[in-house]
């Protein structure tokens, strides 16, 4: 993925300003039909949902009292994940987006909901809602993009630290909670930091975070192991939470990679966003800047609907459980408009994302002209590139880039 | 405000018992984190003692073509209430909650629900949602009831009671009460009971049962038969006007005239107001916080921009409307979302007691609104 403006083809280069600001007028004509008619079915769905996540969670964890016995602890840790995964994703994601606030209940509103996460949601509401929404796919703005840990661009430069971010990114999806609590505090900025010039800010939203994270791991490694001790079952149970906490953190790693790391998603550059960024462009970033997930009603719900990611990222605040039916009158404009409305099926989209940050990981150029009969001798220069200093690794990534090039053009001819 | 008297509950567990009770409480409460043990209890018992104040809809049964009464049964926290007093109650009509304030119209009852009887107006949101659409099961919010339209005890010998259309509700509890007691009351009670014609009187029947077995002197007037009261020929209806403490509930033009008349002929006099407030949308308006700044706000200029600009320190975020960073509760007044003009409202008594959420970056003034800030 390059940045757009740097692509051997724009592919926003046909729409005229007058077409960004008419497509702009367009969605806003989507939205508010949505706006108008929320109601009670919509008021309903979202208690129901929440009731059914309440129960299930409950009653996953009192079946984990009995988690001595296996089939128990396969069904309670199950139940769990799932428990966990809706709480997450099509519950708190969406009511921290102000989805629900029209309903003007103050149990289920923006401003009072705290969620089953490391991170408070007063701190991720601003890096998630304000920071990334805003700045969507803006390399260098959008910490979203590679959470400031992985080479997402060509135009990055190459360091043989890159070469571990599939391991890194590995790691991220596991841990994925306690990794958006680092990265909504910029903990790496702040530790670069000497401690005693770390801001205030920084020090409060820390100690909040570390009380979260108290609260959290209190109520799933001790309190709820601690309830089974009398049914023989501390450990599986401790065991049972753990591992509900990991598939619900690499199923949101997973799906958050579906939305914005596919090879056909694009990135914008910092300064080829104008000042005054109209309503139009902003749409225009969304419509490119994400990827949806095809799939069935289990996998929308599953996935909080971020399987509807490009209409997410366009409305942000309409009610999750809508996106569904706006995204045929969304796709109708992408083709009227002639742009590229990503969506596969999740495999395909996981498959995509992973290929990107193996392939960013390397050398540019470096995957693309690699095959079973060069392998030894490319492996012998990305040893060099990566031990043998920055000259070496100047001169190799040059001629790199030369064969990628040739073997393009020689594709196309 | 009348509040009601309550035997003290001065029997306090012991000490130990009280720290035990508060320890598992918080234990309950880690243990389901970040939800607290009343976010789990209310999935299965919402009418719990120690839960908000909330009640579900026990019936709605109809009592002419444009009203009904609807009984619910309220929450083990309900502190009751006396005869005439009023509640605030929040129901969810098309998805969103909206505050009204309803006349009680039975004294505390043996089932321990509560009822009020609803007049559906017309374009009135709730009212005709309680009316027409509202049925068992369904669940709404409560406040404690308040209002000082009650009758005195001891009850004086002679009553004038003076209602109008829904102004019968407050009146109705206070008679049933009074009527339903082992040992009824035997005062002289006088009413004259207001309405269009006979067949949008409220409670008609029940009325003219009481009159018929002699507990009141009923006097019902029609505008269409008898042509609009004039209250200075309320004499006439009632030659022993100057004897009997008066109590009057209906709209504000009935309750000015015989507060006029009244005061004029140096009686007392006792009213209840149904208080409709209309916030009209306009183009800007003031802006007011909580700590007593006022600004003038332009119509077009999001209140964030007007507030910061006048050195108001703002929560903010993403400036165009989608992250919910500048999120504060408006008290009271209007304000016009800036991107399709829809208008939102506060208007006390009416919509949530601590205020409505707004956006600011996307909202500006649209009249004179106050913001708990």
């Amino acid at each position: 993925m390059t940045v757009i403006t740097k692509k051997p083809v724009n592919p926003i280069a046909h729409l005229t300003p007058e077409d960004i600001e008419q497509l702009g007028l367009e969605l806003d004509a989507i939205r508010q039909d949505v706006m108008d008619s929320r109601g009670e079915q919509d008021a309903a769905y979202i208690r129901r949902l929440i009731a059914v996540q309440r129960r299930l969670e409950l009653g996953s964890r009192a079946v984990l009292l009995g988690s001595a016995l296996p089939p128990l602890w396969v069904l309670g840790t199950v139940g769990l994940s799932v428990a966990k995964i809706l709480e997450n994703m099509e519950i708190g994601h969406n009511v921290l987006h102000g989805q629900w606030d029209w309903m003007r209940d103050p149990k289920i509103h923006s401003t009072t909901w705290e969620w089953d996460m490391a991170t408070p949601a007063e701190q991720w509401k601003h890096s998630h809602n304000q920071v990334h929404h805003t700045y969507t796919n803006i390399v260098g703005k959008d910490n979203d993009l590679g959470y400031g840990i992985m080479r997402v661009d060509e135009d990055q430069k190459w360091h043989p630290f890159f070469l571990a971010q599939p391991f890194w990114n590995f790691v991220n999806a596991t841990f994925f909670e306690y990794g958006i609590a680092a990265y909504d505090l910029e903990l790496g900025r702040n530790l670069r930091i000497p401690k005693e010039k770390r801001s205030p800010e920084f020090k409060a939203n820390a100690k909040k975070v570390l009380t979260k994270i108290r609260k959290q791991a209190t109520k799933d490694y001790a309190i709820n192991p601690a309830l089974a001790i009398p049914f023989g079952g501390f450990l599986p149970t401790l065991a049972a939470n753990f591992t509900a906490n990991i598939v619900r953190n690499v199923w949101s790693h997973s799906i958050i990679m579906c939305g914005h790391f596919p090879e056909d998603v694009e990135t914008f550059e910092r300064k080829s966003i104008p000042e005054d960024e109209t309503r139009g462009q902003w749409y225009v970033r969304q419509m490119l800047g994400a990827a949806n997930i095809s799939g069935g009603k289990a996998m929308h719900v599953m996935s909080g609907n971020l399987s509807h990611q490009i209409e997410h990222h366009l409305f942000p605040d309409l009610p999750s459980n809508r996106y569904a039916e706006v995204a045929p009158k969304v796709k109708a404009l992408f083709d009227k408009y002639e742009l590229n409305y990503c969506t596969a099926p999740m495999p395909q989209q996981l498959y995509s994302a992973w290929h990107r940050v193996v392939r960013l990981s390397l050398p540019n150029g470096w995957l693309a002209t690699t095959n079973v009969k060069n392998a030894p001798s490319q492996l012998k220069m990305l040893w060099a590139m990566s031990t043998k200093g920055p000259k070496v690794r100047r001169a190799a990534a040059a001629r790199l880039q030369q064969q990628a090039r040739k073997k393009a053009h020689g594709l196309a001819a | 405000m009348a509040t009601i008297e309550l035997p003290s509950t001065s029997t306090r567990p012991a000490p130990a018992g009280l720290a035990l009770r508060s320890r598992l409480r918080r234990l309950a409460d880690a243990a389901v984190t970040p939800l607290d043990l009343d976010d789990v209890l209310d999935v299965f018992h919402p009418l719990r003692a120690g839960a908000d104040l909330r009640g579900r809809i026990v019936s709605v049964t109809p009592e002419t073509a444009e009203s009904a009464t609807i009984v619910i049964k309220p929450s083990r926290d309900w502190n009751g209430h006396l005869p005439g007093q009023y509640v605030r109650i929040g129901i969810s009509v098309d998805g969103v909650r909206l505050w009204r304030t309803y006349s009680l119209t039975h004294g505390p009852r043996a089932d321990r629900c509560i009822s009020i009887t609803v007049k559906a107006i017309p374009d009135g949101v709730v009212s005709n949602y309680l009316v027409h659409r509202a049925g068992a099961g369904e669940m709404v919010q409560l406040e404690q009831a308040e209002g000082e339209f009650v009758l005195p005890q001891p009850l004086p010998e002679k009553l004038l009671l003076v209602t109008a259309g829904s102004g019968i509700t407050p009146v109705i509890g206070m008679l049933r009460n009074l009527f339903s007691r082992r040992v009824p009351a035997t005062s002289d009670i006088t009413l004259v009971h207001i309405n269009i014609n006979e067949s949008s009187a409220i409670f008609r029947d029940e009325l003219r049962a009481h009159g018929e077995a002699g507990r009141i002197t009923l006097i019902e007037r029609y505008d269409e038969q008898h042509g609009l009261l004039d209250v200075d020929h309320l004499i006439d209806l009632v030659p022993d006007l100057d004897d009997r403490l008066a109590y009057a509930c209906g709209p504000a033009g009935l309750l000015d005239a015989l507060e006029q008349h009244h005061a004029a002929r140096g009686l007392a006099l006792t009213t209840e107001r149904f208080r409709t407030v209309l916030v009209e949308a306009g183009e800007g308006g003031t802006v007011a916080f909580a700590d007593g700044t006022t600004l003038d706000a332009d119509g077009a200029k999001p209140i964030l921009d007007v507030a910061e600009e006048a050195g108001v320190l703002m929560p903010s975020g993403c400036r165009m409307g989608i992250c919910m960073g500048c999120v504060l509760p408006m008290k009271s007044g209007a304000v016009r979302d800036l991107r399709n003009g829809t208008i939102t409202r506060a208007v006390p008594g009416e919509t949530d007691p601590a205020g409505v959420p707004i956006q600011t970056c996307i909202n500006a003034a649209a009249g004179d609104c106050s913001i708990n800030h």
